[in-house]
């Protein structure tokens, strides 16, 4: 108990001289947040529109005003030719050019089905698929409209839609991207310091020669192991309640389910994060190493745990790959419990799949560790 | 106290000590001499627990395996060990700990060996602010820490200035006298003179182990040293009937086997081309005599 203490005062000691490392650890959550939070926007509104009218009447003009009163599109300019609107969209000043023909007023007008051209740079895929899809809501809308107009004046009285399909979008209503990027933030974050500056502090022992006065010493295997991982446990916390407050104070963040099982969880992610930074600090010979590998863990912890894109739309293998990594099931308990509220009867699969990552890493941590010291 | 019975360690197909025998008893200061890359590291570590042998059995402090009798060993190495971002005082208290030592017993034992090594108006700097000799000299506090029985010191003197060099010696002897047992390495020849018995390391193998007196009566060999400031004194006396030359600081160590003929043959030759001679006489070879005579043995 002793030397376990005497470790630890030490991890503390140079941790807090380590003032660069320091605010890094701390300072971390809080810009990433700020920076996510507030630049990151998947619903991708007010899109630079060009707009090509040739048939300038009443209709034409509702159908614009339409458009632009769903808010996705903002008519920047009025062009006088295809070749304008064309060299809009391609000059990049337009996201999406709206071409209106002489004769859409005309078939409105007689009944006939009127056409309306809405060209959409799709090299951009999350505003044109924001474009595409708002385009031809209000064309439905629009549509719709029209056609009730039409069957109430024919029959005389009033008529309702059919189908009358109500959506509610739960947990998050109003699509705040900030609610769905917080909870992924705090789990990055955590990846990051815990995976790679635990693999860089344990291997900079070696590479400084510090480990082998330790290994002299009668310090066991297992003390050391947790003189390494313990004061990393005290920093993942601090980092998940920076990261939790600066969500809660700035975006709103709602903490629907228990605060308390929330950091009772975390502490199963930051142990397999650190399982994992412990087995790359075995596995790398110098700091630098240590840092290229935990990049590797990194990346696809960003890509393929569901932190950026949605992992249903993976092909099978990557999204098999997705399950190898502790992020991916993190991220499914953080928002289970901020966003969703539920509990331990819902996400006993992510613990269950923590649980077996953290006892699979860390035996082969502590076996190679071992290894390493004989 | 260490007894080594044929100890092999190989790193991949690279042999770094070949067939290890030697017994250390209570009380001496032994050294491992050799050049680098001779073993001497591979050795300590192999007698402190840190590295495994590939073959060969050991016995320290009368254990098989270091791990058992770790609390009495104590341990320099070669490169500065010990915490760079701590201060003198904060890593003594570290390793004082890690030896299960209690607060009280920490800063007792600390105000001592600090006053011992002259640290102590140092206690509180950075260790990566001390110079090469203070820093070998925390490395000597923090090992004394738990009082160890048998200490391993690998090199300690490299890169520390002569004056730091005597010091510390002086203090490797008061702590003999008190009843440790020191273990060293070292390159050089004077620190070797110290000790009370020495092995030569060359190549992974152990080539000659006596003390010091011993090794030299074993020298079968005269030497004549030759005081001249002719630098190409190899070449004019290619003609004389000499075994080796080799400079000796300023000078110049002859070996030969008849003492006196060669001094006849060497004053003639060197006055033949009028090369003056500041002295010319047989002395008793040096360590460092028997060494260069060893290595070009098994060479």
């Amino acid at each position: 108990m002793r030397r376990l203490r005497a470790l630890l005062i030490k991890e503390f000691i140079q941790m807090r001289r380590d003032r660069l490392t320091f605010a890094m650890m701390i300072g971390l959550p809080i810009v990433q947040l700020l920076v996510f939070g507030f630049a990151i926007n998947t619903d991708v509104k007010h899109l630079p529109t060009a707009v090509y009218d040739q048939s300038m009447q009443q209709d034409s003009r509702d159908f614009l005003a339409a458009l632009t009163a769903s808010e996705y599109f903002d008519i920047t300019e009025v062009a006088k030719s295809h070749e304008e609107i064309n060299a809009a969209v391609e000059s990049g000043r337009t996201k999406v050019g709206v071409v209106i023909p002489p004769d859409f007023a005309e078939n409105l007008k007689h009944g006939r089905s009127a056409t309306v051209q809405v060209i959409v740079d799709a090299s951009d895929s999350m505003a044109a698929s924001s474009a595409i899809s708002a385009a031809q809501l209000v064309g439905q809308m629009k549509s719709q409209e029209i056609m009730l107009k039409k069957l109430q004046g024919v029959s005389g009285k009033k008529i309702e839609t059919p189908l009358d399909v109500r959506i509610r979008p739960w947990y998050n209503p109003d699509f705040v991207t900030a609610f769905y990027m917080v909870p992924g933030i705090l789990g990055i974050v955590l990846t990051m310091t815990m995976v790679m500056i635990t693999s860089m502090a344990i291997v900079r022992e070696r590479e400084r020669g510090t480990l082998e006065q330790l290994i002299v010493t009668p310090l066991k295997t297992w003390e050391l192991m947790l003189g390494k991982i313990i004061p990393y446990i005290v920093v993942g916390y601090v980092q998940a309640t920076v990261a939790l407050l600066v969500g809660i104070v700035v975006f709103d963040l709602p903490v629907r389910g228990s605060l308390g099982l929330l950091y009772l969880l975390t502490s199963w992610f930051i142990i397999a994060s650190l399982a994992l930074g412990v087995l790359i600090s075995t596995l790398a010979k110098t700091q630098m190493q240590a840092m290229q590998m935990s990049f590797f863990i990194f990346l696809p912890s960003v890509l393929l745990s569901g932190f950026m894109f949605p992992r249903e739309s993976m092909p099978l293998f990557f999204n098999w790959l997705g399950n190898l990594l502790p992020l991916t099931f993190y991220l499914q308990i953080l928002r289970g419990i901020i966003l969703k509220g539920v509990g331990m009867s819902v996400l006993w699969t992510q613990i269950l799949a923590l649980t077996v990552f953290i006892a699979v890493t860390l035996a082969i941590a502590i076996k190679k560790f071992q290894k390493k010291i004989a | 106290m260490i007894a080594l019975e044929n100890i092999v360690k190989k790193y991949g197909p690279t042999v770094a000590v070949d067939g290890v025998s030697l017994t250390v008893a209570q009380g001496e200061i032994f050294g491992l001499v050799g050049p680098d890359g001779a073993g001497k590291t591979s050795i300590i570590r192999i007698l402190t627990g840190i590295l495994a042998p590939t073959a060969g059995r050991l016995s320290v402090l009368g254990a098989a395996n270091p791990e058992d009798v770790k609390d009495r060993l104590g341990y320099v190495p070669q490169k500065f060990s010990l915490y760079g971002d701590l201060t003198v005082m904060e890593n003594i208290r570290v390793l004082g700990a890690l030896y299960g030592q209690g607060a009280a017993e920490i800063e007792q034992r600390a105000a001592a060996i600090l006053a011992f090594t002259n640290l102590l108006p140092f206690k509180d700097r950075l260790a990566d602010n001390l110079s090469g000799g203070m820093k070998q000299k925390l490395a000597l506090a923090a090992g004394l820490m738990h009082r160890p029985q048998l200490f391993f010191l690998d090199e300690p003197t490299t890169g520390v200035d002569p004056v730091s060099r005597r010091e510390f010696w002086q203090m490797l002897y008061r702590l003999n006298k008190e009843g440790t047992t020191v273990f060293v390495s070292t390159p050089y020849m004077d620190e070797a003179e110290l000790c009370t018995r020495v092995a030569f390391m060359h190549n992974g193998r152990i080539v000659a182990c006596d003390s010091p007196q011993g090794l030299r009566r074993a020298y079968p060999h005269k030497v004549l040293e030759l005081a001249t400031a002719e630098k190409s004194i190899k070449n004019l006396l290619a003609g004389c009937r000499l075994l080796d030359i080799n400079p000796f600081g300023d000078k110049y160590h002859l070996v030969a086997d008849d003492a006196a003929a060669a001094t006849a043959e060497v004053g003639a030759a060197l006055a033949a081309v009028g090369v003056p001679v500041a002295s010319l006489a047989e002395v008793p070879p040096t360590l460092e005599d028997v060494f260069v005579a060893l290595a070009s043995e098994v060479a």
